[in-house]
């Protein structure tokens, strides 16, 4: 049963060749027996997840059940979950049991799917390997020696290693792509507003982009059909109709123009990896596509401006965890001051501190125009790159990440290095535009993730042109090892 | 050396929405702590903001009733500050771009001379943001209590220019802000609640002067009277302090009322950085001309514009106009009251200002609980035009009416307060007392004017008040005359 996708379990629930309990029971016993070695749930909710398969089933009984009624799937822990602790992979939060739902964790709810667990992520999201969780590393299933990538590192190993079927991410530099494509996984990254931040911790407000992670082009499909759309809670969240995302995904890739930004191809780029991404387009040039050279001029800006925007943002969306309310306080305050210092000191681990120190820094008074304003105006020039591209092409393609996936503790000690995986991720998120890996070969055990960019609300063009190649390959289909 | 003051104001209101800046918590005063803070209000993990449409109506109708510019593009900021009654860390505030900016307002004063002397007062900015919440530290012993009910309430923050020259002009001039807030039904004006409340700021410098001297920040000044006690005492603070060789420091000071000085809260150097940045959770807030249009379409008249026409339709003096005009609800009371009688606006407006306020301050009520409704009150000025009771008998009439006794002319049917104006009755009661005095007949009619008076101290008394007061000076002239 582990092997389906999400549409191959969709159509054996409704075929009645299993219950979604039994379903559920399947990946729950494989959670109990796998990931004591990848370390990919932070919370399993087994008793929750079998009543809502319980649920699942009377629905399907009575005729209610629509394509993801059944389906277990695994959430980021940064989604609030009501009654179950968010952590969001800090220590802050380990005593935080949500109060209320996360609008996408309804909506899924709502779809009939059932929660298996609060998989493990960088602490507050703010990391490339997963290594910053409080709750320790998670382990890539291709290679337990290597990082899943992150920040939804849990996530993409639980999908790689068939403990769940589908998980969801969030992007806010490359947070769904990189672990995606460091685990041979798919994800896609939708337009910025597309799905709802409610409930969804934030780390970086601007590019914080929630989005499903599975196995094949379809099954994103299918799931980001039912996570996106408008939502009044969030003022940031487009009105704009949800496509059914799985009606394009047939169209054939005739005449499409595939733009190859040039600056994704030169330095820094390993030439293994450069090799896999160059053999998939080849792969779609024969599919029919076209293939134009285009160049993004203002890419190198990006790592840049977004190590000023998102720690600025985040060194205010983290105010909040102050030690007062929720979450982790230090032991006997001395007074206010002793309080906040030492609850925050010993609540946050260093690359979140890192992080807060930079974006206070980046917001200063008298630094403010330096560094914040100056960069909102390479933002723009970013985004006109993408506008200019977009004029002349469909898709653009290029690899997810530089490298495939690292040993954990290496770049540990170097946080620009560790900056710099996210290079060909990161300015999607500061131009809000759609983004998606799938995987593409692999460098010895290691897998490669190409990564698709479509211009705004396209996620179905995407979904399309990256489902037209897994029709014709087969990387997605491939196991690592050990997990059967 | 001679001083001039210089003030300006920053006055906070809170705008009267049912439900929070972004959130839908009520606002409602008074519920027990933490009862009226939903998600939002906390500032869990996760949560957004949403912002009320209904603020943005408000903030725009103040917007013009100041003539001031209503941005068609304003901006939501964070400021950021750590503090345990502020759950988010942050302030969602405006600050570059605010929603209301160059307006003004007139102030009317008294020159000493006794003439009314207008005078302009700049209106810098109008920005919304929300409320903290409050800390409690009197209730805990050695702790602090945090009530977030009163966190995400909206606020008008209107920032004056440098304006004021006197305690006196800063008074004035918060009057005429919160007479218009409430006119145009944004705030209810509640300063004991701190629905209205106000920052000031006060420098001196020596007159002719150009340059500022420097200033500092006397904090959250609930009431009218404390606005004119903690200026006048902050100038007198600073100009004693340069002319003994000191110098001012830009400071934030509280003012005590208890023992009516200023001290210092906390100086310059140790004030926050408050790290602004627009709020990427809010949209820049578009407000499109439509809109402004139909929120100038709901705007009542303004208490200046309700002056100029009360001294000019019912002739009143500039006084009367603007006591009738002080509230809305006064204003509207003494119109229907001169509608209903027809005639006689004077008349109208003593009986509004004088009986009626008079009781209603006695007895602690607004105008909207009045028990003498405006149309009783009507009813009874008409009696006193049909000569059917005496201006001194209305009196009467007025306080049975208060009491619940009915409308006046049940008061004068039950009371038999009709006024006696068959001159025969009179002149009847006239003779008789005329016969009963026969000295005093004899002392008026050999140039002891005065007693004239009693002779219609006597017939009033023989009426119990009743008899027509000119039918019967007429009467007793002739007769006496003889």
């Amino acid at each position: 049963m582990h092997n389906k996708t999400l549409a191959e379990l969709s159509a054996g629930l409704a075929a009645g060749q299993f219950s979604s309990v039994e379903l559920t029971g399947h990946f729950l016993g494989r959670i109990e027996r796998f990931d004591g070695s990848l370390n990919s749930f932070i919370t399993v909710t087994a008793e929750q997840a079998l009543a809502q398969a319980g649920a699942a089933d009377a629905r399907r009984d009575r005729g209610e059940a629509g394509p993801l009624t059944g389906i277990p799937l695994a959430q980021k822990d940064i989604f609030c979950t009501n009654g179950v602790r968010t952590s969001c992979g800090s220590k802050m939060l380990d005593s935080f049991v949500a109060p209320y739902d996360a609008t996408v964790v309804e909506k899924c709810a709502a779809a009939g799917m059932v929660m298996l667990g609060k998989t493990n992520m960088d602490e507050f999201a703010m990391g490339s390997s997963n290594e910053t969780s409080f709750y320790g590393p998670v382990k890539n299933p291709w290679d337990t020696a290597a990082v899943p990538g992150g920040s939804s590192g849990g996530s993409a190993a639980a999908v790689a290693a068939r403990l769940a079927p589908a998980a969801t991410g969030t992007d806010t530099g490359g947070s769904i792509r990189q672990p995606a494509a460091l685990c041979g996984i798919s994800g896609i990254k939708p337009t910025y507003g597309r799905v709802s931040r409610y409930g969804m911790i934030a780390f970086a407000s601007s590019l914080d982009q929630a989005g499903p992670m599975a196995r094949t082009a379809e099954d994103c499909a299918l799931l980001l059909g039912a996570m996106a759309g408008f939502d009044p809670r969030d003022s940031t969240s487009v009105e704009r109709e949800v496509p059914d995302y799985r009606a394009a995904l047939g169209n054939d890739l005739k005449g499409l123009k595939i733009g190859l930004p040039k600056e994704y191809f030169g330095a820094g780029l390993d030439p293994a990896v450069a090799q896999a991404v160059q053999a998939a387009i080849d792969e779609y040039k024969k599919l029919g596509a076209e293939v134009v050279d285009i160049s993004l001029p203002n890419t190198g800006l990006a790592v840049p401006t977004y190590y000023v925007v998102a720690p600025a943002e985040c060194s205010s969306n983290l105010s909040r965890m102050d030690g007062v309310r929720f979450g982790y306080r230090c032991e006997n305050p001395k007074d206010l001051e002793d309080l906040y210092k030492r609850s925050r000191g010993e609540g946050f681990g260093a690359e979140v501190k890192r992080r807060i120190m930079i974006g206070t820094y980046a917001l200063s008074a008298g630094y403010y125009d330096a560094y914040y304003l100056k960069a909102q105006q390479m933002r723009h020039l970013i985004s006109d790159d993408f506008k200019r591209a977009f004029e002349q092409v469909d898709v653009i393609m290029g690899p997810t990440s530089p490298t495939v996936a690292f040993n954990v503790g290496d770049k540990t000690d170097d946080p620009v290095a560790m900056y710099l995986a996210d290079v060909y991720t990161i300015a999607t998120n500061l131009a809000g535009l759609p983004g998606m890996s799938l995987p593409a070969g692999f460098v010895g055990n290691r897998p490669v993730g190409l990564q698709l960019i479509g211009n705004y609300f396209d996620e179905a063009r995407l979904l399309n042109v990256a489902h037209q190649y897994q029709l014709a390959t087969d990387w997605h289909q491939r196991m690592p090892h050990g997990f059967e | 050396m001679e001083w001039e003051t210089v003030i300006g104001l920053e006055i906070h209101a809170q705008l009267a929405t049912r439900s929070k800046i972004f959130s839908g918590a009520s606002t409602a005063f008074g519920a027990a702590p933490n009862t009226q803070a939903c998600a939002v209000d906390l500032g869990l993990p996760g949560v957004l903001p949403v912002l009320n449409r209904e603020v943005v109506r408000m903030a725009a109708k103040f917007g013009l009733a100041i003539n001031a510019t209503v941005a068609e593009r304003s901006v939501f900021a964070r400021k950021n500050y750590f503090y345990p009654d502020l759950p988010k860390g942050y302030q969602i505030s405006q600050y570059e771009l605010p929603v209301v900016a160059n307006g003004h307002i007139d102030i009317e004063l008294e020159d000493g001379a006794g003439n009314m002397v207008g005078k302009r007062i700049g209106v810098t900015r109008a920005h919304l943001e929300e409320d903290a919440g409050k800390s409690l530290h009197e209730d805990f012993h050695g702790m602090t209590g945090i009530d977030l009910n009163r966190a995400g309430t909206p606020l008008l923050e209107i920032v004056s220019e440098p304006d004021m020259r006197s305690a006196k002009e800063a008074v004035a001039y918060m009057k005429r802000i919160h007479e218009l807030v409430r006119y145009i039904e944004i705030c209810d004006g509640n300063m004991q609640e701190g629905s209205f409340r106000c920052d000031a700021n006060v420098s001196v410098r020596p007159k002719g002067q150009e340059k500022f001297g420097t200033r500092a920040e006397i904090k959250n000044i609930n009431s009218f009277r404390f606005v004119e006690k903690a200026i006048d005492y902050e100038v007198e603070r600073q100009i004693a302090l340069i002319e003994s060789g000191g110098k001012v420091v830009q400071e934030t000071r509280l003012y005590d009322p208890d023992r009516d000085e200023t001290r210092s809260m906390r100086a310059k150097e140790e004030a926050n950085d408050y790290r602004y940045f627009p709020d990427p959770d809010l949209l820049p807030l578009v407000i499109e001309p439509s809109f402004i249009e139909a929120v100038r379409a709901t705007l009542p008249e303004l208490p200046e514009a309700k002056r100029r026409r009360f001294v000019s339709e019912y002739e009143l003096s500039p006084y009367d106009a603007g006591f009738l005009t002080a509230s809305r609800e006064l204003a509207d009371y003494y119109e229907a009251v001169v509608k209903a009688v027809g005639a006689e606006p004077k008349l109208c407006a003593n009986w509004v200002m004088g009986d009626l306020s008079a009781n209603l301050n006695r007895d602690g009520k607004e105008i909207g609980d009045s028990p003498v409704s405006s149309a009783m009150l009507a009813g009874m000025i008409k009696r006193i035009t049909d000569n059917t009771i005496s201006g001194k008998i209305a009196k009467e009439v007025f306080e049975a009416m208060w009491n619940g006794e009915g409308d006046a002319d049940a008061v004068i049917d039950k009371k038999g307060l009709k006024q006696i104006t068959d001159s025969g009755a009179i002149e009847k009661i006239i003779d008789d007392i005329l016969a009963a005095n026969p000295d005093n007949v004899a002392a008026y009619r050999s140039g002891k004017d005065k007693l004239f008076g009693f002779f219609v101290g006597q017939a009033m008394k023989a009426t119990q008040g009743k008899a027509n007061p000119q039918q019967l000076n007429e009467l007793l002239k002739k007769k006496l005359s003889g």
